[in-house]
């Protein structure tokens, strides 16, 4: 086992590890914040899609034990974000999920591209959000979604990442 | 899955690693972001009893532009090259090359130096970096080396590297006029490793050219007949297209169609592009 010290959704914190734990399972299993789904475990779906000091990261593909001196931010963490509010609020009236498994990692992926691209339009978020695979939707309403969350939020001064 | 049970250091130099690496009787891997490993050590193709971690050597994110070479550290993401770095040092290349690179998330923690060590055959660094005619800066237990890219990658997933060394960085020299540059990729989904790629570059109009083919052999190559067609005055049409089937044919089993036609055309597109510059 390894120790290692994170901030956790804004929470220091020093925790116990083994090597092969990637970032997802710590998350999941260790700390039981479960909003992160894991699909294919090997960086093709982005369910598992959260951010390490601020970057957009597929926590599967990556060890908890890399992830020392370093801040993890998870969909838990995002109670107070305002572009999680309005992306929230967007995909919840425009119905952009069903079963909602990809949810969680759509959230994580649609606030990194409003916070890199303020309003990007249909094509720009259908290409940012390739790599996240949803089996119900069709992607029409997700795509909506955000389309709309980067409209409303348009040119108010994003939140730190 | 999950990953079977290994070992971790995170290296605290480049000595340190060299050591770590080349650690007796043990199958070691060195990490740097992880995004080509982890997804083999989870489905347990890769099954290391050490991985050293190149994340926390500083000497490995040195990044300088001089008038006659661009010096890339092995651990500069994708994305940081997406978002600009080197932007003007070779025209826009590198940052349309990393833009493609598989997803955002990926090419937040994906490394340039990561990219060329596993050498896949389609990946887009290292047929960039061979048609940019750049060296790979490599330290070991023997101390520093370097070699250029062309030669480093030897076949697929193999390269000059020995198990105590690692890639340090690139150094890519400057084009003496602005670069005229093409690159076409065919992938099955955007993200998705090339099915095919080319890179074509010419320094100025009339100035040396080169052209690379990546994913239609087990490592990247130069394409001679395409670019000895290039270096002449006039080129015709008619010529160009039959210099690249020659070139292709020699790369793509025989009498593969589909083969034959995906590659000459990303080919063809590539010098297109070039020339449209």
């Amino acid at each position: 086992m390894r120790s290692i010290t994170l901030e956790l959704n804004g929470a220091k914190g020093s925790y116990e590890v083994e090597p092969r734990e990637t970032l997802a399972d710590f998350l999941r299993e260790r700390c039981r914040l479960t909003a992160t789904h894991l699909g294919c475990e090997h960086g093709a779906c982005g369910a598992c899609t959260v951010a390490v000091d601020g970057k957009a990261t597929r926590s599967c593909l990556r060890l908890a034990v890399m992830c020392d001196g370093q801040k993890v931010q998870t969909l838990e963490g995002m109670e107070d974000d305002t572009t999680m509010e309005v992306l929230r609020r967007h995909f919840h009236t425009g119905h952009a999920l069903q079963c909602g498994f990809c949810t969680p990692g759509m959230l994580m992926m649609a606030r990194d591209i409003l916070l890199r691209l303020s309003t990007p339009d249909d094509e720009t978020v259908r290409h940012q959000l390739s790599g996240q695979i949803c089996r119900c939707t069709g992607y029409a309403n997700i795509v909506r979604a955000i389309v709309a969350a980067g409209q409303e939020i348009g040119d108010r001064p994003a939140a730190a990442p | 899955m999950k990953a079977a049970a290994f070992d971790y250091v995170a290296a605290k130099t480049v000595a340190d690693a060299s050591a770590a690496l080349a650690s007796d009787g043990a199958t070691t891997a060195a990490i740097a972001g992880g995004q080509s490993l982890l997804p083999m050590l989870n489905l347990r193709v890769a099954l290391p009893d050490l991985v050293v971690d190149l994340g926390g050597l500083d000497q490995l994110k040195e990044v300088s532009v001089s008038s006659d070479h661009v010096r890339i550290g092995a651990l500069i993401t994708h994305a940081s090259i997406e978002d600009g770095l080197f932007a003007e040092a070779f025209g826009g290349l590198l940052q349309k090359v990393a833009t493609k690179i598989s997803y955002r998330a990926v090419r937040n923690h994906g490394t340039i130096g990561g990219s060329v060590a596993l050498a896949d055959p389609a990946a887009d660094w290292p047929g960039c970096l061979i048609a940019l005619g750049a060296t790979v800066r490599i330290s070991g237990l023997k101390g520093m080396r370097s070699e250029p890219v062309a030669s480093f990658v030897q076949g697929q997933y193999q390269t000059s590297l020995t198990a105590d060394e690692i890639i340090v960085g690139f150094d890519v020299p400057r084009p003496a006029a602005p670069l005229r540059w093409g690159v076409f990729k065919v992938a099955r989904k955007s993200g998705a490793f090339a099915d095919s790629i080319a890179f074509a570059v010419s320094q100025g109009r009339g100035g040396p050219v080169s052209v690379v083919l990546a994913a239609a052999a087990p490592r990247p190559h130069l394409l001679p007949k395409v670019t000895e067609k290039l270096g002449a005055k006039q080129v015709s049409d008619e010529g160009l297209r039959a210099a690249i089937a020659e070139d292709v044919a020699s790369l793509v089993p025989p009498d593969d169609a589909y083969l034959m036609r995906l590659h000459a055309s990303t080919v063809l597109r590539a010098v297109q592009e070039m020339h449209g510059r």
